[in-house]
């Protein structure tokens, strides 16, 4: 036991960042009262990371803050982080916020003439630290400090008494350095090998045609954090959200509610309904009826007076409604009682992320007891494979806790069945899943549906046929004398081969 | 004959800004006379000034007047090239 004591390590003290996210996959913020190096190739967000991480500071913490820009003019920043929400004219005059305006001036003509430090700039820091009592500084960015000054190894050690000197004082620091590529060396200046004790990489990788982004935390000094790249996403009016999928906890309220499918057969077929904070996936090819499943699972839900949000990835709004109205159902009637929200968009308009972002607002804001997407397949298109796999999880675990029951549909790329995409990711998730899948029989097509799992719950084991009308969707018989409908292969039975199988059974 | 308004912007009284001082002192006094006036900054002391010229690096020697304006930075360890930088010849 005295061992274990005096080995273990006092562990850093950490400084909620305010930045969304950030602080969960940082265990608690940045290490406090030191330096983090925040590296990244243009245009990965590091000056948005590094002005956010002030101006969450002033907006949520009341840490006063200090800017040292040795790249853009104050007025610059002022006008690009006001297009992000923030007004920094405002915490200026408040004393809450301050520049170190060491942005190249045109002015006059610098001649060097000997040896020099940055004694003036350190100065002006601890100045400006102690004039507004900061608790954060941030210096943006240190390649433009060597693009200026041509003394490499003089630079190298002025900056790091100016880290040192920002330890001393026990502020917060964070520092942008630019680097060449994605993956490689850390910066272009190798100023990590004697400033930051901690280390942040932002991302901007382009994947089959899409640009990702992400963060990673490549140390943090004697403090734990997540190891791998987290995705983000860039806001306008918001700023940097990290989205964190291991901070998903899985721990479901099971609950034993059931709530109707919206088609009386098919609540009998999953013994009842379906349970109120589950996710269901029906997943069957185009024209196979999820659309009308979707339909009747928003209709079974608004009866009883629940609010239903629909995201409609694959018809326009026109399409939809028609259809609905089609199957007895009348969506416009719903939005205008406010029972029934539908987003129709091409997935395409926005990142991966920025759509989970968005849902999840929508859902905060509008808080559905149903939640449909259809399709969810639609999403693949929007993404890389592991981009949509933590898409998919984010989002069916956000569903999961906000005690909803949200229906998913997947289009499977062959008429007959098969797997997709969505369906390898998303069915250990899911607690449901319906498949619909078409049936050739005697040169006809007919529409066959099964409940393969249902979490929790008996249910019917067998493959019916339904039919659509006017009024929806019919589920009836059992197919009897047809195998290998799953295997998108039918093949016919002799009846009365199924039956003597029966009665074999029967029999023992 | 125009004077000479200088500034030198030091940090602290190291060897370093003492050595610029000196050479800087002894320099006018040869070339300009009296014909100059010589500010000196300790941006220690007062680092309102360096935030109002903006300096990072020191030493720094601000030649206000005659025109053009020019910043000197560094030790001033060449005094010819000084004296060039200074455009004493035309003084």
């Amino acid at each position: 036991m005295m061992v274990i004591k005096t080995m273990r390590k006092k562990t850093v003290e950490k400084l909620e960042t305010g930045i969304p996210g950030f602080d969960l996959v940082s265990y608690g913020g940045l290490p406090k009262g030191r330096n983090t190096l925040i590296c990244g190739t243009a245009g990965s967000g590091k000056t948005i990371f590094a002005t956010q991480f002030l101006a969450e500071g002033i907006d949520q913490y009341d840490h006063p803050g200090v800017f040292v820009t040795f790249e853009e003019s104050p007025d610059d920043i002022r006008k690009n982080i006001a297009s992000l929400g923030w007004n920094i004219n405002h915490w200026e005059e408040e004393g809450k916020w301050l520049f170190v305006d060491a942005s190249p001036q045109v002015a006059e003509d610098t001649f060097v003439l000997g040896e020099y430090d940055l004694g003036a700039l350190l100065a002006r820091i601890e100045y400006a630290v102690r004039k507004i009592g900061a608790r954060r500084v941030a210096i943006d960015s240190l390649d433009a400090v060597f693009a200026r000054f041509s003394k490499s190894a003089i630079m190298r050690r002025e900056l790091l008494r100016v880290a040192r000197t920002l330890k001393n004082m026990g502020v917060t620091s964070v520092m942008t350095a630019e680097r060449s590529e994605e993956y490689g060396v850390l910066t272009h200046s190798r100023i990590e090998e004697f400033v930051a004790d901690n280390v942040i990489i932002l991302r901007n990788v382009l994947e089959g045609e899409k640009r990702r982004r992400t963060i990673e935390i490549l140390k943090f000094r004697g403090a734990p954090h997540q190891k791998g790249e987290h995705p983000y996403t860039i806001i306008s009016g918001e700023g940097l959200i990290v989205i964190s999928l291991s901070a998903i906890e899985l721990k479901q309220r099971s609950s034993n509610l059931r709530v109707t499918s919206g088609n009386p057969q098919l609540d009998t077929m999953c013994g009842g309904g379906f349970f109120r904070d589950s996710i269901i996936l029906v997943s069957g090819a185009t024209g196979a009826g999820k659309t009308l499943m979707v339909t009747e699972f928003i209709a079974g839900g608004i009866r009883p007076g629940e609010k239903c949000l629909l995201f409609a990835f694959e018809e326009s709004r026109e399409q939809l409604f028609r259809n609905a109205t089609g199957w007895g159902v009348d969506f416009e009637a719903m939005e205008s009682a406010g029972n029934l929200k539908v987003i129709c968009n091409y997935p395409e308009i926005a990142s991966l992320e920025d759509w989970l972002l968005t849902i999840k607002d929508v859902v905060t804001e509008f808080k559905p007891n149903r939640v449909a997407v259809d399709s969810l397949s639609a999403m693949e298109r929007v993404g890389s494979n592991r981009a949509f796999r933590e898409f998919v999880i984010s989002l069916t675990s956000f569903i999961k806790h906000q005690e909803i029951v949200g229906l998913f549909t997947n289009t499977t790329p062959t008429l007959t069945g098969g797997t997709s995409v969505t369906e390898a990711h998303i069915s250990t998730l899911t607690d449901s899943i319906i498949l619909l899948r078409y049936v050739e029989m005697y040169g006809e097509m007919r529409r066959g549906l099964t409940v393969l799992k249902m979490r929790g719950s008996q249910h019917d084991k067998d493959i019916r046929e339904f039919t659509i009308d006017g009024e929806g969707m019919h589920i009836g018989k059992p197919f009897r004398n047809i195998v290998g409908i799953l295997a998108g292969n039918p093949q016919h039975v002799e009846s009365t081969e199924i039956d003597r199988f029966k009665d074999m059974f029967e029999q023992t | 004959m125009d004077r000479y308004i200088l500034k030198l912007f030091i940090t602290g009284q190291t060897p370093r800004s003492q050595y610029a001082i000196r050479t800087l002192r002894q320099v006018c006094a040869e070339e300009l006379l009296d014909r100059y006036e010589l500010v000196i900054i300790d941006v220690i002391e007062q680092p309102q000034l360096a935030e109002e010229y903006k300096i990072i690096a020191t030493p720094l020697l601000v030649k206000e007047w005659p025109p053009p304006a020019r910043r000197i930075l560094g030790d001033l360890s060449d005094r010819e090239k000084l004296l060039m930088l200074l455009d004493f010849f035309n003084a």
